[in-house]
């Protein structure tokens, strides 16, 4: 009989599309059920009142997603009647998860905690238009206020309409945005020294140039590696304070010392690979390595952030330098991975428990030695005998990070709105292939006034 | 009056997706329509009325106008190309070759490869690579890297003050276009370049159709009466062929105004914004910066313009419907 059994073939296939539409939905918004595949039997406690805690984040491979599994092993152990999962969404420094994100987010079914740069890509986008709590209390009860740098307690906090700072989120990780990475067989070959201005780095450049080899590798297939080099330039010509002033409105983008370096800027672009548009940042950073041992390299430097000692480990590359980028000495150009707390989420104390783990010394030796950052956390620094250590890179950048002043990146959601960096990205792009100082500080100063900051 | 069973169970049939299509297709174009007029620019929906500024602000970004002007270069390089070879290689084929089988798969299978894949291949054949170490097609034919970027060359040509075409646009009242902002993208050239490469065999198939339906006496007559093959094809199989070229050209048509993935994977931006298109746009605008009501407008031109595409194409078929 035919019909009969495409009925059923047509039942089954409606009932399939229930079910799993009803799975998914339990998944995301009903606490307290466990979520299928993710359960590892014998860790719940007995009588099943475990309360389940999502955490959204990008990180799915590598060191960071090991780090973030080992600090995550680490609470639940600690807190048997609470399980923290991590719902990691792969892709593009987190643009995928930032799309699905904001789903979620303007919904009403947030995660209970999600991966964000700190500063104003949060605030901005999450803070103002009211969908985060405030974490002041934890901030108290941890001593935090002392424990992080008053630069990441400036870029973490935002004040109300009375005045009142308050802060958002917890920075787990910090990564520097102006480290300059060179090859040093080249460099001692050629009698060369890591610039630490911008005048001596043309010097270099030219001598590197003369013997074949490209200066600068830039990777802007994701046009931020090249308005990273934009954000280094301003720092050193307008000093931190100067720079600061870009984004709070205190430092004009019309001025003079603006022009410099968009100047500055123009001039470097001159010393890159051809075929910087069609790389991406790890692709130009390989170019310091050469193709054989004894061989030259393609290039002699990349500027990027440090994540970049993560690429060049991972290819067993062990004769790269670092400095400053040139004129950033004592400066640090901060971005961070932080984590918030919802308005709607479901288990906040459960949440602040979580996130307590993530701002203490302990939670951020577990997490930066596997991601290559270094801990927000001054009193972190030393993981237990037995644990993940720090490489020597990771060593220097923490005795940099307590001396230093502490600036935000702009290319990683730290000083400006997403709006904002998305047209000072567009001004960049324009100036890459038309290098044409006036109207790209017309366009700089043009963006500044949409993002309201200035008049 | 009886009622008439047949009807009630068609009209039951369709109700479903007539009802699924009315919500998710037309009411959603409404929705976005609506958007696209109040403020909403942060994730908090706020649906204060705005009038047209929306539309006013994308008009004035700079970006914007250069994707319309990518996406009118790219529409017309693009469709004009595929079907030029997908005739010429319909009228290769249609000459009776051995193994037509295997050629006509050959020119058909880059269609069966997706946008990703196509930009991702065509990324690494026309990445320049450096002075003294080209990649792709520069390491293959000895080209400099230095003047053959590819999808990397920000030049855009446009028509000069010196070049002597400039005078006489301006003579007779066209002088807007030779604006540099209506120029032509070099890197973008690149893009159709893969474009057409995966989408010619698609056309070269609907065209072996329109071949093989005309009647093999017409030419023979015509042969008799001692006509040219050239004038054959001009008077007697091109004409012939005008349903297909429409069919070819709205589908290629709507392809290339919707273009997203083939630049995304090849070159993203571009150099300059010279292979950004309107999708890539409206998504940045509404999921990077969170300015929802300016990422719809940037949604309704782009339904603006593809219905100025469908709709006369609609019409015409109609047309041809109601006179057969």
């Amino acid at each position: 009989m035919k019909l009969p059994s495409r009925r059923i073939l047509a039942l089954f296939s409606v009932a399939a599309l229930v079910v799993s539409a009803c799975s998914s939905s339990t998944t995301t918004t009903a606490p307290g059920t466990n979520a299928p595949g993710t359960n590892a039997p014998g860790t719940n406690a007995p009588g099943g009142a475990v309360t389940q805690v999502e955490v959204v984040s990008w990180w799915t491979t590598g060191g960071e997603a090991s780090g973030f599994n080992a600090i995550i092993d680490k609470f639940n152990a600690d807190n048997p009647t609470i399980k923290v999962t991590n719902s990691a969404i792969a892709g593009g420094a987190g643009s995928n998860a930032q799309a699905a994100l904001t789903t979620r987010v303007v919904n009403n079914t947030p995660p209970d905690s999600f991966q964000v740069h700190m500063g104003h890509e949060l605030l901005d986008q999450y803070v103002t238009p009211g969908y985060m709590d405030n974490l002041d209390d934890l901030y108290t009860a941890n001593g935090w206020t002392t424990q992080f740098p008053q630069g990441v307690l400036d870029i973490v906090s935002a004040k109300d309409s009375a005045g009142a700072v308050h802060y958002y989120s917890v920075p787990l990780d910090i990564h520097r945005a102006n480290v300059l990475w060179y090859n040093k067989t080249v460099f001692t070959a050629n009698g060369l020294t890591a610039p630490t201005t911008w005048d001596q780095f043309f010097t270099v450049a030219d001598a590197l140039k003369a013997k074949g080899i490209t200066p600068l590798a830039v990777g802007d297939n994701g046009i931020w590696a090249n308005g990273m080099l934009l954000e280094s330039i301003l720092i050193s010509t307008l000093g931190a304070d100067g720079y600061n002033g870009l984004w709070t409105g205190t430092t004009d983008w019309a001025g003079a010392k603006v022009t410099d370096a968009l100047n500055t800027y123009k001039k470097v672009l001159t010393y890159i690979n051809t075929d910087h548009s069609s790389l991406s940042w790890d692709q130009a950073a390989d170019n310091l390595i050469p193709a054989s041992a004894g061989a030259q390299p393609k290039a002699a430097m990349t500027l990027m952030g440090d994540w970049a000692a993560g690429e060049f480990d991972a290819k067993k590359f062990t004769d790269y330098g670092w400095a400053a980028a040139p004129g950033t000495d004592k400066i640090y150009d901060a971005l961070a991975d932080s984590f918030g707390l919802p308005t709607k989420a479901t288990n906040k104390d459960a949440v602040k428990k979580f996130l307590t783990l993530l701002g203490s010394a302990a939670g951020q030796d577990i997490f930066n030695p596997y991601k290559g950052s270094i801990p927000a956390n001054k009193t972190a620094g030393t993981p237990p005998a037995g644990a993940k250590q720090y490489s020597t890179y990771q060593t220097w950048a923490m005795g940099e990070w307590k001396a230093d002043t502490i600036v935000p990146s702009v290319e990683h959601g730290a000083a400006a709105s997403p709006a904002w960096k998305g047209a000072f990205e567009a001004a960049v792009t324009m100036f890459v292939a038309n290098p044409d100082v006036p109207t790209v500080q017309t366009a700089l100063v043009q963006a500044c006034k949409d993002a309201k900051v200035c008049k | 009056m009886k009622i008439n069973r047949d009807r009630v169970i068609s009209l039951l049939v369709l109700a479903p997706s007539v009802l699924a299509v009315a919500v998710f297709v037309y009411g959603l174009i409404l929705w976005t329509g609506f958007i696209s007029t109040v403020q909403w620019d942060t994730l908090r929906p706020d649906y204060t009325p705005v009038g047209l500024a929306n539309y006013q602000a994308i008009f004035a970004n700079n970006r914007f106008l250069m994707d319309i002007r990518n996406t009118v270069v790219f529409t017309i390089c693009f469709v004009s190309a595929s079907l030029l070879i997908g005739l010429l290689l319909a009228n290769l084929i249609d000459r009776g070759i051995r193994r037509e089988s295997f050629f006509r798969s050959v020119f058909l299978f880059p269609m069966a490869v997706s946008f990703i894949v196509t930009g991702v291949v065509w990324k690494w054949i026309l990445s320049p690579g450096q002075v003294g170490s080209p990649q792709g097609v520069n390491q293959l034919f000895g080209l400099d890297p230095a003047s053959n970027r590819w999808i990397t060359d920000a030049h855009v040509v446009y028509i000069a003050p010196d070049s002597p075409v400039y005078q006489v646009l301006h003579n007779i009242g066209l002088g807007a276009i030779t604006s540099p902002n209506i120029g032509v993208p070099i890197a973008l050239l690149s893009i159709v370049l893969a474009a057409v490469w995966q989408m010619s065999g698609f056309v070269m198939i609907l065209y072996l159709a329109g071949l093989r339906a005309i009647p093999e006496e017409l030419k023979e007559a015509a042969r008799i009466d001692g006509c040219s093959e050239w004038r054959i094809f001009r008077h007697i199989v091109f004409p012939l062929l005008v349903p297909m070229t429409l069919s070819a050209m709205i589908i290629l048509g709507h392809i290339s105004l919707k273009i997203y993935d083939l630049t995304v994977a090849m070159s993203k931006e571009g150099p300059g914004f010279a292979t950004d298109t309107p999708a890539n746009f409206m998504w940045q605008t509404s999921f990077r910066d969170g300015l929802f009501g300016r990422g719809a407008a940037v949604a309704i031109i782009m339904l603006v313009l593809i219905a100025g595409v469908i709709v006369p194409y609609l019409i015409w078929n109609r047309r041809q419907e109601v006179e057969a």
